[in-house]
C-alpha cells in the first residue's frame, strides 16, 4: 500500500542556513510514526514545510489519501493541505481562546460544511440539518478525547492538558486521513501521559488515521510508534522500529553525546 | 490618613493645572486681570472628593482584575441578558417603545433618534469587520460615503429613486469593501489600520477634488427624500417615515448579524481574529474570510449612507471625515466588540450624550472624552460582552463523560 504521507529529499533553508537537509520520510496508513531529535533539530520547521505554513526549498511532499489520489502538497497554502486531510496540533497550544470548548471543535468542521453567507442568514432546513450535524459530530469527537463536561466552557479556562486534548479533537474534526501531534505531551504529568497515550493508539485503530507525532517524552514515543524518525541539525540520522532505534549509536551519540573512550 | 494626604496632593495639582484657565482672566476692554480664586477653591474641593471615588473604583478593579471581566455591575447585566425569559420582554419592551418613538416626540427628538438608529446601524456592520473579524477598521466611513453618494448621483443623473438605490448603495459598498480588502489581506494590527485610516481619506479627498462628478466640497442638495406610493409627506410626516425605514433595517441588521454570528462564517471569522495560524490550519481560508468580513461590513454602511442621504437631503465630503469613523469605531469598542445588544446600547450613549450635554457647551467634548477615558479604564471590555452561544447535543446517546478524565 502507498504511504499515506511521503517526503522525498526535502530541504529547508533559511537564507544561509539549512533547517532541513534532504529529509526523507514514509507514514504508511494506519501507523503511528514519531520524529525525536534534540531540540533545534528541525521536527517543527519539517511541520511547518508538510502543513504548508513553510515553502520548502526543494524536494517533494506528497500526500496520498487512503483513496488513491496524490498530491504533491510543496507551496499550497495551509487551508488547503487540511482540505486534502492532513491536520495538525501546534506545540505551543494554539486554541480560539475566547471561544468554547465545542465551538473550537465546530470550527475545526468549516472546510467539510458548506453553508454559504445566504444559507447562514436565510437558515432553511438545510443549513439547519448541517449545524445539528456538526454540532453533533464536535460533540462525538469531545467524548472521544473526554471533555464532555466543558463543552460550553470558554476554552481558555481549561486545564492544561484538558486544552491539549482539545486540540487533539479539534484537529479530528476537519476529518483528516493523517494528523500530525507537535509535543502532544508537553507539560503533561505523568497519568495525563499515559491517558494520552491510549487517545494516540485509539485514534489509530478505532479511526484509522496516520499519525505523525514529534515528542520528547521518551516513554510515549517507544510506547506506542510503529515506526521512529530520529532527526539531528536538520539531517535524519537513524530510522526504525523502536528498538532499533534505541539501540543506534547514532542516536545515543547524538542524546548522550560521544563516548569518552571510543 | 494616608489617603487623606494622597488626595490633598491630588487637589493641589489640580488646581495647578488648571489655574491659568479657571483663575486668570484677561479682560481685553479695560485692560485688567481677574481673579477669579473661587474657582480654584471649587476645583481643589472637587478633586478631593473625586479622588477618593477614583481610589474606590480603582481598588475594586484591582480585586475584580484578572478573571474574565465581569464583576459587579455588568455582571448582573450579563446574567440578565443570558436569561432568555428576562432578555425577550425586555427586547420586546425596547422595541414597542422604539415603534412607538416618533408618534409622541417632536421633530427634532425624532431626528436625533433617527440618527441614533443609522449609527446603530452602522455600528453593527463595522462591528463585523472588527468585533467579529478582528480587522480594526478606521475608514469605515468611506463606505457610508459611498452609499451616501450613490443615491445622491444615481438620483441625480438617472432619476434612480431611494428604492432602487437603497441595494444599489449596499452593493457599492460590498464592492469597495472588497476592493479596500484586496490589498490589505496580509496586514493585521496597527497596519490594517494605517492603511484603512489612508483608505477613508482617499474616498474623502476624491469626493471633495473630483469637482465634475461630485460636485466637491459644495457637496450635493435637494435630495429626495424616499417616496411613500407618490404621497406628498410634510418634513415632519417624512422624518417619522425615515424613522420607521431606519428601524425597519436596524432589525433587518441585528437579524442577519445575529444569523452570521453563530454560523461557519461567524465562527470563523471569530477563529480568524483569536489566531490566524491555527484558523487556517483549520482549513479556513484566510483570504476568502476576511473578504467577506470586509464586504459584509461595508454593504451595511452603503445602505446606512443611502438613507443618510435621503434624511439629510444635502451631503458634503464633510459629512464624512475621519472623526465619524472614529465616532462608528468608539460605538462598538464602548457597546462591547461583537455584542449586538453592546452596540446599541454604545450608538444610544454616543449620540444621546453628547445631544444631551448641549446644556454645557463648553464642556460638551470635554465630558465626552472623560466619559471614554473612563470606560477605557473601568470597563475595557465594552458595556457588554459578548457571550458565546451554549450548544445542546442532539445525538442519541447521552451517557456521561467518557474514559480518560
Amino acid at each position: 500500500m502507498a504511504a499515506v504521507l511521503e517526503l522525498n529529499k526535502v530541504c529547508m533553508d533559511f537564507g544561509g542556513l539549512r533547517a532541513l537537509d534532504e529529509v526523507s520520510l514514509r507514514v504508511e496508513p494506519s501507523q503511528i510514526v514519531a520524529l525525536i531529535g534534540p531540540n533545534g533539530a528541525g521536527k517543527t520547521t519539517l511541520f511547518n514545510c508538510v502543513t504548508g505554513i513553510y515553502d520548502p526549498t526543494s524536494g517533494d511532499v506528497l500526500l496520498n489519501a487512503p483513496g488513491g489520489e496524490s498530491r504533491r502538497v510543496n507551496g499550497l497554502k495551509p487551508n488547503k493541505v487540511t482540505e486534502l486531510g492532513m491536520a495538525r496540533t501546534f506545540q505551543n497550544i494554539r486554541l480560539f481562546p475566547s471561544m468554547t470548548v465545542l465551538e473550537n471543535v465546530m470550527v475545526g468542521c468549516h472546510c467539510r460544511m458548506h453553508a454559504s453567507i445566504l444559507g447562514a442568514v436565510v437558515k432553511g432546513p438545510g443549513a439547519r440539518a448541517e449545524e445539528r450535524r456538526v454540532v453533533d459530530f464536535s460533540y462525538e469527537l469531545l467524548r472521544l478525547v473526554g471533555l464532555t463536561r466543558w463543552v460550553n466552557e470558554i476554552s481558555s479556562n481549561l486545564p492544561y492538558g484538558a486544552q491539549r486534548r482539545l486540540e487533539i479533537a479539534r484537529a479530528m474534526a476537519t476529518e483528516p486521513y493523517l494528523v500530525l501531534l507537535d509535543e502532544p505531551a508537553a507539560g503533561m504529568n505523568p497519568q495525563e501521559t499515559d491517558d494520552l497515550k491510549e487517545l494516540i493508539v485509539r485514534i489509530r485503530d478505532t479511526w484509522s488515521k496516520s499519525i505523525l507525532l514529534i515528542e520528547h517524552d521518551m516513554s510515549l514515543v517507544m510506547g506506542i510508534s510503529d515506526r521512529i524518525y530520529v532527526m539531528e541539525y536538520g539531517r535524519l540520522i537513524a530510522e526504525g522500529s523502536p528498538k532499533e532505534v534505541s539501540e543506534n549509536p547514532a542516536v545515543i551519540k547524538a542524546y548522550l553525546g560521544e563516548d569518552l573512550d571510543a | 490618613m494616608l489617603g487623606i494626604k494622597r488626595s490633598l496632593l491630588v487637589s493641589i495639582w489640580f488646581m495647578f493645572l488648571t489655574f491659568p484657565l479657571l483663575v486668570i482672566r484677561v479682560n481685553t476692554v479695560e485692560n485688567t486681570v481677574d481673579w477669579r480664586f473661587m474657582n480654584m477653591l471649587y476645583v481643589g474641593v472637587g478633586s478631593f472628593f473625586l479622588s477618593f471615588v477614583w481610589r474606590y473604583l480603582m481598588e475594586r478593579r484591582a480585586r475584580g482584575g484578572g478573571r474574565s471581566g465581569g464583576q459587579g455591575a455588568g455582571s448582573v447585566m450579563q446574567r440578565v441578558l443570558g436569561e432568555k425569559r428576562i432578555f425577550y420582554p425586555i427586547a420586546a419592551v425596547v422595541a414597542l417603545a422604539a415603534l412607538s418613538f416618533p408618534l409622541f416626540s417632536d421633530a427634532y427628538q425624532t431626528n436625533v433618534m433617527i440618527s441614533t438608529l443609522l449609527y446603530v446601524m452602522l455600528g453593527l456592520g463595522l462591528n463585523i469587520v472588527v468585533g467579529l473579524a478582528g480587522l480594526l477598521d478606521l475608514g469605515y466611513v468611506a463606505f457610508y460615503a459611498v452609499g451616501a453618494y450613490a443615491y445622491a448621483l444615481l438620483n441625480q443623473h438617472f432619476g434612480l429613486g431611494f428604492w432602487t438605490v437603497l441595494p444599489l448603495g449596499g452593493l457599492l459598498g460590498a464592492v469597495c469593501g472588497v476592493l479596500l480588502g484586496f490589498p490589505v489581506l496580509r496586514l493585521r494590527g496597527d497596519y490594517l489600520a494605517i492603511v484603512t485610516l489612508g483608505f477613508g481619506e482617499i474616498i474623502r479627498l476624491v469626493l471633495e477634488n473630483w469637482g465634475d462628478f461630485t460636485h466637491g466640497p459644495s457637496g450635493i442638495a435637494n435630495i429626495p427624500r424616499p417616496g411613500l406610493f407618490g404621497m406628498d409627506l410634510s418634513i415632519h410626516d417624512a422624518a417619522i417615515y425615515i424613522y420607521y425605514i431606519v428601524f425597519g433595517m436596524v432589525l433587518v441588521t441585528i437579524f442577519v448579524v445575529n444569523r452570521l454570528k453563530n454560523s461557519r462564517i461567524g465562527r470563523a471569522w471569530l477563529a480568524l481574529k483569536e489566531d490566524e495560524i491555527a484558523c487556517q490550519a483549520m482549513g479556513i481560508d484566510k483570504a476568502k474570510t476576511k473578504l467577506t468580513a470586509f464586504a459584509l461590513g461595508s454593504t451595511w454602511a452603503g445602505f446606512a449612507g443611502v438613507i443618510f442621504a435621503a434624511k439629510t437631503t444635502f451631503i458634503n465630503p464633510a459629512c464624512f471625515t475621519f472623526l465619524e469613523s472614529a465616532l462608528i469605531l468608539s460605538i462598538v469598542v464602548l457597546g462591547g466588540m461583537g455584542s449586538i445588544t453592546g452596540v446599541i446600547v454604545g450608538a444610544l450613549v454616543i449620540v444621546v450624550l453628547p445631544e444631551s450635554l448641549r446644556d454645557f457647551p463648553q464642556f460638551r467634548m470635554l465630558l465626552f472624552g472623560a466619559i471614554l477615558v473612563l470606560m477605557m479604564i473601568f470597563r475595557p471590555q465594552g458595556f457588554i460582552s459578548t457571550e458565546r452561544k451554549k450548544y445542546e447535543y442532539h445525538g442519541a446517546a447521552d451517557e456521561t463523560p467518557a474514559e480518560g478524565e
